[in-house]
């Protein structure tokens, strides 16, 4: 309803009409105020992600690992939730380089997210989603995906092989 | 039956209900005559709606929406009898429900009912179609198994793709930095409250704009949409061959309504529900996640399109078919309604459809996907057990070839068959293609021995059409 239509106006005295105006605007305010109330810390809730640190998590012994082979490790987020039960787990795929390098490759295919295998005999990554293959290094050898598998920095402390988390690579 | 008569009226005294709908269920509608059954599609589409609000509800009840625990809550609910047939109903109604809107958003396009006055019932309907497709998506994922988890990265993947805010769009999908504890409740959250509340709204909306603007008659060549003339037209021709919807048109549509809930039952008991995967436990490797029927198409589009368009399809075709959607009503807005003078529309639909029933069965096969389960080849086909052959066979399967070439029926095939490469590749142009490889085949320079190698084309070269057979002394004179 236009707040002065046609059929009001002659009827209407001017200090009424400034009520009218006065009581609309007061009404339209006050739900505009109530409704922000209630939906900003409600969409803030919904919008809000849960940011996790960057810990180092240790996933084996030094000696566990040997020289040129490439393992699948699993570790847990750096922050879990009591119930997120086995959803903490995360895995990388961790590579002995050399006797103090080592590489972990995010499982997560840069394609579109499927988890990549690695193939001990092939020396390669595959995806069992659109075939992407990646070679050992991580770099892409065949199909789609844009680009090489992405890395979690890795250390040697106190004999212990480290992984640092981070949250999933996207884009 | 007097006492039952008494409370009514009582209560429609003080509700007066009947004064409210009474209007609505009598209210004139065009006579469809031969297209009438068409017009049926919407409201079996809120009947399977309300199975889908109905046996959600029912499984809601005995569902725990926690990462940790919702795939063995639904292991409860599949193992009771009646458990089975509710989750079987809720998967064949979601069936159902997009096969049925679709049919109907068809019927509207191709009978141009989205003109004039009608365009804000294409508008709320096309909101509902796209409410729908995100509700299969939310739904199939609140299995929690395997896949369900899978599907929740591929989804935040390809967000990640959209320009600037793909990575934070990617990582609200995951409702923080990785998949977790918070993750499965957003899921269910929107799958049952925020999408389903919006639909509610959306169909309220949609059916008082059916009842406003009235059924769109069937079109005739005749009687082209002038917007100026349209509602006094439509008026007086309810006015002439109107009949009341209830229950004149309502009767075709109890009777098709029936048949889909009797339909989706009937497969609830029959079939049942889909199979739980393996549990979403992020440190089983081995998982193949596949998307159900209705998005098989898409899946399969991802995986055949040139490699530099993928941006384009992924973020900007969904786009672009959505703002056409949109844009439809209007930019055409008036004119010719009758499908027999849009003879484009049918091309439309006849596209969408073939692309649709194509892709989705070349989604079933999954042509690209490396069949990372075949088995070492046997020996009746190496025709060897040992030697450079047998052992050029073990390194086929154990460098991958096989799961991308098929030999003898065994293997993948997202490369080209190898059963008789003996015959049409030399040694030489062999070896080239391991070296060099291609867009689909990793190169194997540095990563096979000269006796690899050597092994292998001795294999390779041995697959013949026809089998040098070791000349054999014959008994038979």
């Amino acid at each position: 309803m236009s707040e002065n239509s046609p059929s009001d106006a002659p009827t209407q005295s001017r200090p009424e009409l400034n009520r009218r105006k006065f009581l609309v605007r007061l009404s339209i305010a006050l739900s505009s105020i109530g409704a922000a109330l209630v939906a900003v810390p409600s969409a803030a809730f919904l919008l809000g992600l849960r940011k996790s640190p960057r810990i180092w998590r240790t996933v084996g012994k030094l000696d566990d690992f040997k020289v040129g082979e490439t393992v699948n490790v699993a570790f847990e987020d750096p922050s879990p939730l009591p119930w997120a039960g086995v959803t903490a787990q995360t895995t990388a795929w961790l590579r002995r380089v050399s006797d103090q390098e080592f590489i972990a490759f995010s499982t997560i295919c840069t394609h579109l997210g499927c988890p990549v295998r690695w193939l001990s005999t092939a020396d390669l990554f595959m995806c069992p989603c659109h075939g992407g293959v990646f070679y050992a290094d991580g770099d892409v050898a065949s199909g789609p995906p844009p680009k090489p598998l992405n890395r979690y920095p890795v250390r040697i402390s106190n004999n212990e092989v480290q992984i640092l988390t981070m949250p999933v690579p996207i884009a | 039956m007097r006492f039952l008569k008494r409370t009514w009226l009582w209560f429609d005294d003080l509700t007066g209900l009947s004064a409210m709908l009474g209007p609505l269920l009598d209210h004139p509608v065009p006579k469809a005559r031969k297209t009438a059954w068409f017009y049926v599609l919407g409201s079996a589409t809120l009947i399977a709606f309300l199975i889908q609000v109905v046996t959600g509800t029912a499984l809601a009840s005995g569902y725990v929406a926690s990462s940790g625990q919702a795939y063995s809550t639904l292991q409860f609910i599949s193992s009771a009898p009646i458990g089975r047939v509710i989750r079987g109903i809720h998967y064949f109604g979601a069936s159902a429900m997009i096969i049925l809107i679709g049919l109907h958003t068809i019927r509207v396009y191709l009978m141009a009912s989205y003109k004039y006055p009608r365009q804000m019932n294409w508008l709320s309907g096309v909101a509902l179609l796209l409410l729908t497709l995100a509700m299969l998506f939310t739904g199939q994922l609140l299995r929690w198994d395997q896949t369900g988890f899978w599907s929740v990265l591929i989804a935040a993947e390809q967000a990640g793709r959209v320009p600037f805010i793909g990575n934070w769009l990617g990582h609200f999908i995951l409702a923080g930095d990785t998949v977790g504890g918070a993750t499965l409740s957003r899921f269910f959250a929107a799958h049952v409250f925020f999408l389903p509340g919006l639909m509610f709204l959306i169909v309220g909306l949609h059916l008082y704009l059916v009842v406003h603007n009235g059924i769109s008659e069937p079109p005739s060549t005749k009687n082209p949409v002038d917007p100026k003339t349209y509602r006094p037209w439509f008026q007086a021709l309810l006015a002439r061959e109107g009949e009341p919807f209830w229950p004149y048109a309502a009767w075709r549509d109890v009777v098709f309504g029936f048949l889909v809930v009797a339909t989706v039952v009937g497969l609830a008991i029959l079939v049942g529900p889909p199979l739980l995967g393996k549990p979403p436990d992020p440190t089983i490797v081995e998982a193949t996640p596949r998307p159900e029927w209705y998005f098989l198409w898409y899946y399969a589009i991802l995986s055949i399109i040139p490699k530099w368009s993928e941006n384009w399809v992924m973020v900007w075709a969904p786009a672009a078919f959505g703002a056409a959607l949109v844009l439809l009503p209007f930019v055409a807005r008036k004119g010719q309604r009758s499908p027999i003078r849009r003879p484009w529309s049918f091309a439309v639909v006849g596209v969408i459809l073939f692309s649709i029933a194509y892709y989705g069965e070349v989604g079933k096969i999954a042509p690209w996907s490396p069949r990372m389960d075949a088995p070492p080849l046997p020996a009746t086909v190496v025709g060897a057990t040992s030697g450079p052959v047998a052992d050029g066979a073990r390194i086929f399967h154990d460098k991958g070839c096989e799961y991308c070439h098929k030999v003898a029926g065994y293997g993948g095939i997202r490369g080209p068959d190898l059963t008789y490469t003996g015959d049409t590749l030399t040694p030489a142009q062999i070896i080239t293609r391991i070296y060099s490889g291609a867009a689909n085949m990793p190169s194997y320079r540095g990563n096979i021995t000269p006796d690899q190698m050597s092994a292998l084309l001795a294999f390779l070269g041995s697959r013949h059409r026809q089998p040098i057979e070791p000349p054999v002394a014959s008994s038979q004179p």
